[in-house]
């Protein structure tokens, strides 16, 4: 009995998580530019990997396996941010001027802060 | 010495999880590791509370949870306007204040905002955090400063 809850649940944490990759590569085809296309990335980033990994760790609840996936959803936590801040700065450095709805946004912003 | 301590006390824990071995072998393997990484540690003198944030340890799972709850309900958002409507985002750019005072509080709160799917965090620089947003209006909930509020906490 135990064995079937583990599995079905296990399977729907597998489910979401393959439905929010795929939306993730959906999401970075279909928004117009870097900068938006990064927050698509993000999805598959974060809850995504979150949840595949969560449904493997049901699949098997007992020994070490379940600390060394926590461990990797750890790391993950950790370095896919860093990664994202790495690439949008790069990308802000080389002088990529990010798509924006309201143009006067960006430079009203700036000035009224600083 | 305490960072020392706490170093060499992950750091054992860290092989015992990854290898699972208790032979006399692996385990002299194993000490003989931690003692070349904490001679590493110490010539390149990276032990310090950046490296090792102790304060933080009893504070953090609290954050940690509320902030699972918030990359869930972004992650929502932002799939919703991946399938359904994908011209209703309105990416904007904006310089942020905050209020945390040592580098590690200013990474946490950084990260935290990259973290979020929906915002980036573009540059952070002094009290400043350039964010660049899929939608304007996770901005304004930024501003408002219940995250900011929030990772100062954590510093106390």
């Amino acid at each position: 009995m135990m064995d079937i809850i583990m599995n079905i649940s296990s399977a729907v944490f597998l489910l979401i998580g393959s439905f929010l990759c795929v939306s993730g590569g959906v999401g970075i085809l279909r928004f117009p530019d870097l900068f938006t296309r990064m927050h698509a990335a993000g999805v598959t980033d974060t809850l995504a990997s979150a949840m595949i990994l969560t449904g493997l760790m049901l699949q098997n609840p007992d020994g070490l396996v379940i600390l060394k996936l926590i461990i990797i959803l750890l790391m993950t936590l950790f370095i896919s941010p860093t990664a994202s801040h790495a690439l949008a700065r790069a990308a802000m450095i080389n002088g990529l001027k990010p798509m924006l709805d309201k143009p006067a946004d960006h430079e009203g912003g700036m000035s009224s802060k600083t | 010495m305490r960072h020392t301590v706490y170093l060499s006390l992950m750091l054992a824990i860290f092989w015992l999880l990854n290898s699972g071995h208790f032979s006399l072998l692996m385990i002299s393997l194993g000490i003989l590791s931690i003692f070349f990484v904490l001679y590493i540690a110490h010539r390149m003198d990276v032990l310090d509370h950046e490296s090792q944030p102790l304060h933080l340890t009893l504070k953090l799972p609290a954050y940690l949870v509320w902030l699972i709850k918030e990359i869930i309900l972004s992650n929502i958002t932002v799939v919703k306007h991946i399938w359904f409507d994908n011209k209703a985002i309105s990416p904007a750019m904006q310089v942020i204040n905050i209020s945390q005072a040592t580098d590690v509080g200013k990474v946490i709160y950084a990260n935290s905002i990259t973290l979020t799917p929906g915002t980036v965090s573009v540059e952070l620089e002094g009290g400043k955090i350039t964010v660049h947003a899929l939608l304007s209006e996770s901005l304004k909930k930024l501003e408002a400063g219940e995250m900011d509020r929030r990772v100062t906490e954590l510093e106390k």
